[in-house]
């Protein structure tokens, strides 16, 4: 029943193979339900302690344009991109990682029909989906909690798919050139300055010249402004930038993350 | 006792001689992470808690607040981290217990000296946090400085515990609830980040519960100079029960995993 179910997931047609990776990925999770569920509540963990325990402290923000906001409305959407990004990069390095370099699953499934650009469709769609389902339980509790003001946050869980995208993308890329365990130090290195520093717990406009530029070109920070965009309503053009600016992030990740797989493994 | 010394500082020798060789790897972790949360937490947010208005806190800047609180979630991090990986390895993937127990070393021996060298972890670690702290202006008395001996008791009090938890596992999933569910809500919950008071009920009880809320709290009384004598003894020997108390189950542990 369940592979049935796997087989019926709608995937692009682009995607073609990739999708049997998926159906191997789920089976394999199927066993272990419970590490994949309980990821979902980090995020929610960091929402309360912040959103609500550090919001008494802080009072209401008031933003640039000087629009009065509560503190948990203005983290939880940072808090939802973060998570996306999390998600994406935990999928995409670690899990990767160990798959190609001590399970050789790749090895084993390039010697199949299917091809490196399979291998890496697959695994990002893999990523995409277990995001988002966490990011939808996470809007949820944002709903109940009473952090969500516009219909425009209907779009907050594909906005989450996006982000998940970029990150899942660059990640894998970014796997392929690792060499041991000790390498992941530097993505820990990239990803927490990220998540406390791109205006997921202030605004940006905290910041002096140079730092506020160097925050406002860092990816997580385009995923924190189409969120926090979202969840308020406070809605613009501009958001295509940021948009465009993930969409590409990951595909050049995913074509990267081909190209290093079909020369890594089919030598 | 004697014996149980000597093989111990033999242990203890052991793994200060594969840090040697590891040291570089644990710098991000243990020093730049932290200094990153005072950074964002204790001065960027800092500045609008601080503009909100003190009194909250009772008229302490909120890098001050935070800063012991770090310290001592510092070493609970170092702690477990230590207690988790490196000793299911040992058990199970490099097998080196098994070797080591097929010296004179009894079970026990290889606990005080996987346990010596946890403490000489968070302790070395903290003291650098704790220059860090100090150099940022965190430390509001200089008897906040004592918060290093707390941050070593709590590492000591998550440690034992945890690495007795580590020799029932088959596979490492269960650490990933550990973190999930024990080390990532005590950071949060634990009055690192603002008075546990202002929780629900039922969950500030649960903070009471955790070791890291007692060692926060005496770290921050030491620093703010507002320590009263029976809470801190409180403090201090809820932890060492902790401590004593995941020793020994950790030796029992260690006994019935190696000599089967």
């Amino acid at each position: 029943m369940t592979t049935i179910a796997a087989r019926v997931v709608p995937v692009p047609v682009r995607l073609g193979g990739g999708r049997h990776l998926v159906e191997r990925n789920f089976l394999l999770y199927r066993r272990s339900w419970v590490v994949f569920i309980s990821g979902f509540f980090e995020p929610v963990f960091y929402l309360l302690s912040i959103g609500v325990g550090v919001a008494h402290l802080v009072g209401a923000f008031t933003l640039s344009d000087g629009t009065k906001i509560a503190y948990a409305a203005f983290v939880a959407p940072a808090m939802l991109a973060s998570s996306a990004m999390n998600g994406a990069i935990f999928d995409s390095t670690y899990n990767i990682f160990f798959r190609m370099k001590y399970a050789k699953l790749y090895d084993s499934i390039l010697a199949t029909p299917l091809r490196p650009w399979d291998v890496a469709t697959g695994e990002v769609t893999w990523a995409l989906l277990r995001g988002a389902i966490y990011s939808a339980m996470f809007i949820v509790v944002m709903l109940i909690m009473g952090l969500v003001s516009s219909w425009w946050a209907l779009v907050a869980l594909p906005a989450a798919v996006l982000i998940g995208f970029a990150f899942a993308g660059a990640g894998m890329a970014l796997t392929t050139f690792m060499r041991s365990w000790q390498d992941f130090e530097f993505v820990q290195l990239t990803i927490m300055p990220m998540f406390l520093f791109s205006a997921t717990f202030y605004p940006v406009e905290t910041y002096p010249g140079a730092i506020r530029w160097l925050v406002e070109i860092t990816p997580l920070y385009q995923g924190v402004v189409l969120e926090r965009a979202f969840s308020t309503g406070n809605v613009s053009w501009f958001l295509l930038i940021h948009a465009f600016y993930l969409a590409a992030m990951g595909t050049f990740g995913m074509y990267v993350a081909s190209r290093r797989l079909g020369k890594l493994l089919l030598k | 006792m004697a014996v149980a010394v000597e093989n111990g500082r033999r242990m203890f020798d052991y793994w200060l001689t594969v840090y040697k060789r590891t040291w570089q790897g644990t710098m991000i972790s243990s020093f730049l992470l932290p200094m990153l949360y005072l950074a964002a937490m204790g001065i960027g947010l800092g500045s609008f808690v601080d503009n909100n208005g003190t009194g909250a806190l009772g008229g302490v800047s909120y890098l001050q607040f935070i800063a012991p609180g770090l310290l001592a979630s510092t070493a609970l991090q170092i702690a477990v981290g230590e207690a988790t990986y490196p000793v299911l390895s040992g058990l199970k993937w490099q097998k080196f217990y098994y070797s080591m127990i097929a010296t004179p070393l009894r079970p026990a021996d290889v606990v005080y000296g996987q346990l010596a060298f946890i403490a000489f972890r968070v302790f070395t670690s903290c003291a650098v946090f704790l220059v860090i702290i100090t150099l940022f202006g965190g430390l509001k008395s200089p008897f906040g400085a004592l918060g290093l001996l707390v941050a070593l008791l709590v590492g000591m009090a998550t440690a034992a515990p945890i690495a007795a938890f580590a020799t029932t596992l088959e596979n490492d999933s269960g650490f990933a609830m550990v973190f999930r569910f024990g080390v990532v809500p005590a950071f949060l919950f634990s009055g690192a980040f603002f008075p546990v008071s202002q929780l629900p009920d039922w969950i500030e009880w649960l903070a009471y519960v955790s070791p890291l809320w007692h060692a926060v709290d005496l770290a921050r009384n030491l620093s703010l100079g507002t320590v009263k004598p029976w809470l801190a003894l409180l403090n201090i020997g809820y932890l060492l029960a902790w401590f004593l108390a995941g020793t020994w189950l950790a030796v029992r542990g260690f006994t019935k995993r190696l000599i089967k």
